[in-house]
């Protein structure tokens, strides 16, 4: 265990927007409190910031809500922003808290950041599936291309297909071709994105589906249900895809398939938590509505790890306005819990508490209304690969199991998905599913990369530690 | 009805299929989880020499790793399980530890091990980005590589005498007239001639299902695995040989309980290298620990600076199945009719598996061994503690 | 095309931008913007060859978590374009 002096009361481990929300609360009520943030801005996957360099006179233009977003920024008081922070591991300290393990900057420096209580906030990213031309430069994941254009104010392509699944396709087809991409088609694998029976709880939401459906009309694009991409083809770059009619459980209909010119796909099933320090924290990971792994936690957004609080997308993908509550609630939380008061009493609590069940209530019904459905795998070719940093075929993963491996674990040891860079982040829910499994928590010990030196350097100032 | 029915799928319980199936008997393999799920899929593949004090142990180490050329060459490539014969380099820190290390080398040379003394100025022909400062080392040509997981699944699969039932538990053993006849399962039982277990670190447990004693316990042991590295302009990995420092074999030896780390440093043909592996004995706790990786980082800095500024991606723990005095139990059970031990291989599983399999084949069909199984008796705990 | 963009929706007035080179070549940066975005920015769509079947690789997940972007610069193999923000002399070096 690493030896250091307690800094901080809380530290934070991501600024989108419940580690805003929480950060701000605790740090308005006194706290020490550090925000660590791999990204170079505050704002995380939702409100990420294009660099100050661009001088833009309306930030707001690529973001929904972002007076929020102003709001949650400009309430952190006196926390301190730890920007470029890559957190690969955190660890109990010796007398209590905790050390937060930080690669910092371009060089990846080693940094330790020590604080008495936790919260992650580390969000989730795009859930992909495989498909034959999945890995043609040109296809990107949806967060991928919306992150380019909020972030770097880059359009990812210039003829434009958005496919794969849940309401998020939206946001991104018409930021896309607010910013002068021709999109040229949104395809949604499930059903229509409608919002009918559900409008009644959360009419908030009814207007913004309203309003990206007058956008997709204003910039005159396709939006289809029932639609997959099942291909994506190219020599070398992408240049066309292959929209297919799918059934219920997504398989293609015979005859039912288009091709569509294009130079960039930009795809998303959906979104995977990022759960490596709450896993290794040793926090209970149980699963969201999708049967996603998702942090449990309470009703003050404790997990079941003494002085850990999770908030946003580590609890289950439910959208910005629940993770600022639930950073609201947490932040709230570890103050009372600092002061060794009931968190229930705080004069809010019960208003909040309704609300976060409503939009909770909500963020669920989305989920089940668009889950993954198991024809996907109809969609793969022997040589299609699964794992993209091993470049494992879909082939070797079926000789895995030929060869008795019977879960996924195995037949990650037998073919090697998921061992590669990405540590199965990618690839990790599809081969489960290939096993028949439902995806299983992370074990990353070492949640980003990490030069040998830095960790041998580590350990020459803890080495009375284990000596 | 098998003749034999193996407990485990691991490296072990497949080399045992493997042979009682070349002899011709019938083979079912039943394991709870996966093939090579356990012990097997937690390691790095060594085939091991090198580390082993003359005895009993590295006569079985001598004709496994004979076994083990014999096995990848009948396997061919593609089919195969990557077996590669890179030899290790042991290195000595001090000229007081390279006269320890020429002199184990000389007496394992009795044993029929092949070693090359490698003086200090010789050693960067060997490893050219070894750390400058090594008084000298000796090189082991036998010792070896594989992937195991792909070892343990092909060879379960080499003969069609052999059926692998995975996610089956066994629950019991079946006994008649206080010979074991089968097993229990989760999914129904399985009568058998004779019963092998190769549980591997839960032969324990196993064992206790008829009644009898294995002292078996676990060994944790953390692997550090590096981003792959990009090919070099002479088309040689960084790290060529299995390399380690000559404290390895005393901590292979140790029966610490405390933590002992002794980098073992190697490349991989995925391109990546690892660096394994520390040992200590606290139960099947997989809670990772940053000072055991931090140890191990140090150490494989210490053998090779130039993996400083190389990226450690990914770090995994496993559980040697580890007996009182470091020796296998390979045998017959005298306590109980029927049943056969091939376990407790510590951290030589691997290598050691092949003759595991050869001589409980040999046992299973009434043939004479090629060893005495005098010092791997099952029943060798019990008459020592009383 | 409509005549839209990112900078006209988001009303930027970026500052005077800087270099890199790519294998030699100039690429143009606004002060802030990562490797990643300059490069696909320029039609740079791939950096990378993959280690076994030699496949072309750049920007998949776009937030450093698929690592397909993987970048050589200043000589320092394997930085996530994505997340490395570009500066002025940087020499790019793709594979």
């Amino acid at each position: 265990m690493t030896r250091s002096e307690v800094a901080y009361d809380l530290a934070v481990v991501g600024a989108g927007p419940a580690g805003l929300a929480a950060a701000g609360v605790a740090a308005r009520a006194g706290l020490r409190v550090a925000l660590l943030d791999a990204g170079a801005r505050v704002g995380g996957q939702y409100f990420r910031q294009p660099p100050d360099g661009f001088h833009a006179t309306r930030p707001g233009a690529l973001h929904h809500g972002y007076a929020r977003f102003v709001r949650l920024r400009d309430g952190l008081g006196d926390t301190d922003v730890l920007l470029g922070h890559r957190v690969w591991a955190i660890e109990p300290a010796v007398g209590g808290g905790f050390a937060v393990h930080c690669l910092k900057g371009g060089r990846e420096r080693a940094a330790t950041v020590a604080a008495t209580r936790l919260l992650i906030a580390t969000g989730a990213h795009d859930r992909v599936l495989p498909f034959p031309g999945w890995d043609l430069p040109g296809v990107m994941t949806a967060g991928g291309a919306q992150a380019l254009l909020k972030g770097n104010l880059v359009v990812a392509g210039r003829r434009v297909v958005v496919a794969g699944t849940g309401p998020f396709l939206l946001p991104v087809a018409t930021s896309l071709a607010a910013a002068g991409a021709r999109v040229v088609g949104v395809f949604e694998a499930g059903g229509r994105f409608t919002l009918a029976p559900r409008a009644l709880t959360r009419p908030g939401k009814a207007a913004e589906a309203l309003g990206y459906g007058r956008l997709l009309a204003r910039h005159r694009v396709p939006y289809k249900g029932g639609r997959a991409v099942v291909a994506a083809h190219g020599d070398g770059e992408l240049t066309h895809v292959t929209v297919a009619r799918v059934d219920a459980e997504w398989r293609p209909y015979q005859g039912g398939h288009e091709t569509i010119r294009c130079d960039t796909l930009a795809v998303g099933y959906g979104f995977t938590p990022q759960l490596d320090l709450v896993a290794q924290l040793g926090c209970e990971i149980g699963a969201d509505a999708a049967g996603v792994p998702a942090a449990r936690v309470d009703r003050h957004m404790r997990t079941s790890a003494p002085g850990v609080y999770a908030a946003g997308e580590t609890t289950g993908v439910g959208g910005a306005d629940l993770a600022a509550l639930e950073g609201e609630i947490a932040g709230r939380a570890v103050v009372a819990d600092a002061r060794g008061v009931p968190a229930a009493a705080h004069p809010a609590a019960v208003r909040t508490e309704a609300r976060r069940r409503r939009l909770a209530a909500f963020a669920d019904a989305l989920l089940r209304s668009y889950p993954v459905r198991d024809g996907w795998t109809s969609w793969l070719r022997d040589d299609t690969l699964i794992c993209r940093c091993e470049e494992v075929p879909y082939g070797r993963v079926k000789e895995a199991r030929d060869l008795g491996a019977a879960d996924a674990r195995s037949i990650k040891l037998l073919a090697r998905p998921g061992m590669g860079w990405c540590q199965g982040r990618i690839c990790g829910e599809a081969v489960a599913r290939l096993a028949g499994e439902a995806p299983g928590p992370p074990r990353r010990p070492i949640a980003q990369p990490v030069r040998l030196g830095d960790l041998a350097a580590m350990n020459e100032r803890t080495s009375d530690d284990d000596a | 009805m098998p003749d034999v029915v193996v407990i485990g799928a691991g490296m072990v319980g497949a080399a045992c299929a493997y042979y009682a199936a070349r002899e011709g008997l019938s083979v079912t393999v039943v394991d709870r989880a996966s093939v090579a799920g356990g012990t097997t899929g937690s390691g790095e593949g060594n085939v091991l020499v090198s580390d082993k004090e003359p005895g009993p142990e590295l006569d079985l180490a001598v004709l496994s790793c004979r076994l083990w050329t014999e096995l990848a060459a009948e396997a061919g490539e593609p089919g195969g399980f990557e077996h590669e014969p890179k030899g290790g380099l042991v290195v000595a820190e001090s000229d007081e530890v390279l006269r320890a290390l020429t002199e184990l080398a000389g007496r394992q040379e009795k044993s029929g091990v092949a070693t090359h003394r490698v003086t200090a100025d010789e050693l960067a022909g060997y490893e050219p980005h070894l750390a400058p400062g090594f008084a000298g080392g000796v090189f082991y040509p036998q010792d070896a590589q594989v992937q195991p997981m792909l070892a343990a699944a092909r060879l379960v699969r080499r003969w069609p005498g052999v059926e692998l039932r995975t996610g089956t538990e066994v629950t019991g053993l079946l006994t008649e007239r206080g010979r074991v006849t089968g097993v229990r399962t989760g999914a129904g039982d399985i009568p058998a001639g004779a019963v092998v277990n190769a549980a591997g670190v839960w032969a324990g447990e196993a064992a206790a299902l008829a009644g009898v004693e294995l002292p078996i316990m676990p060994r944790r042991g953390f692997i550090l695995v590096t981003e792959p590295l990009t090919a070099r302009a002479d088309g040689r990995p960084l790290v060529r040989h299995k390399v380690y420092t000559a404290a390895y074999v005393t901590n292979v030896a140790s029966d610490s309980e405390g933590l002992e780390t002794s980098a073992v440093v190697e490349a991989t043909q995925a391109g990546t290298v690892l660096i394994g592996a520390s040992r200590e004995r606290v139960g099947f706790d997989r809670t990772v620990s940053l000072p055991v990786l931090a140890r191990l980082a140090r150490q494989a800095v210490g053998l090779f600076p130039v993996l400083a500024d190389v990226r450690a991606i990914r770090a995994y723990c496993g559980f040697r199945p580890y007996c009182p005095d470091h020796l296998p139990v390979i045998g017959a059970d005298p306590r109980v009719s029927g049943l056969y031990h091939a376990c407790g291989h510590e951290g030589a599983g691997i290598g050691l598996a092949p003759v595991t399999g050869l001589l409980i084949a040999r046992l299973l069909t009434g043939a004479v061994p090629e060893l005495d199984l005098a010092p791997f008796r099952p029943d060798r705990f019990t008459g020592a503690a009383a | 095309m409509t005549g839209a963009s990112p900078y006209r929706l988001v009303g930027a007035r970026p500052e005077p931008g800087f270099e890199i080179r790519v294998d030699g070549r100039p690429v143009p940066v606004v002060p802030g913007q990562t490797v990643g975005a300059a490069l696909h920015a320029a039609g740079i769509r791939t950096w990378r060859t993959t280690r076994f079947d030699g496949r072309r690789r750049g920007l998949f997940c776009g937030i450093g978590v698929c690592f397909d972007c993987l970048v050589t610069v200043n000589g320092e193999e394997n930085l996530r374009a994505c997340l490395t923000e570009a500066r002025p002399g940087d020499e790019v070096t793709t594979s």
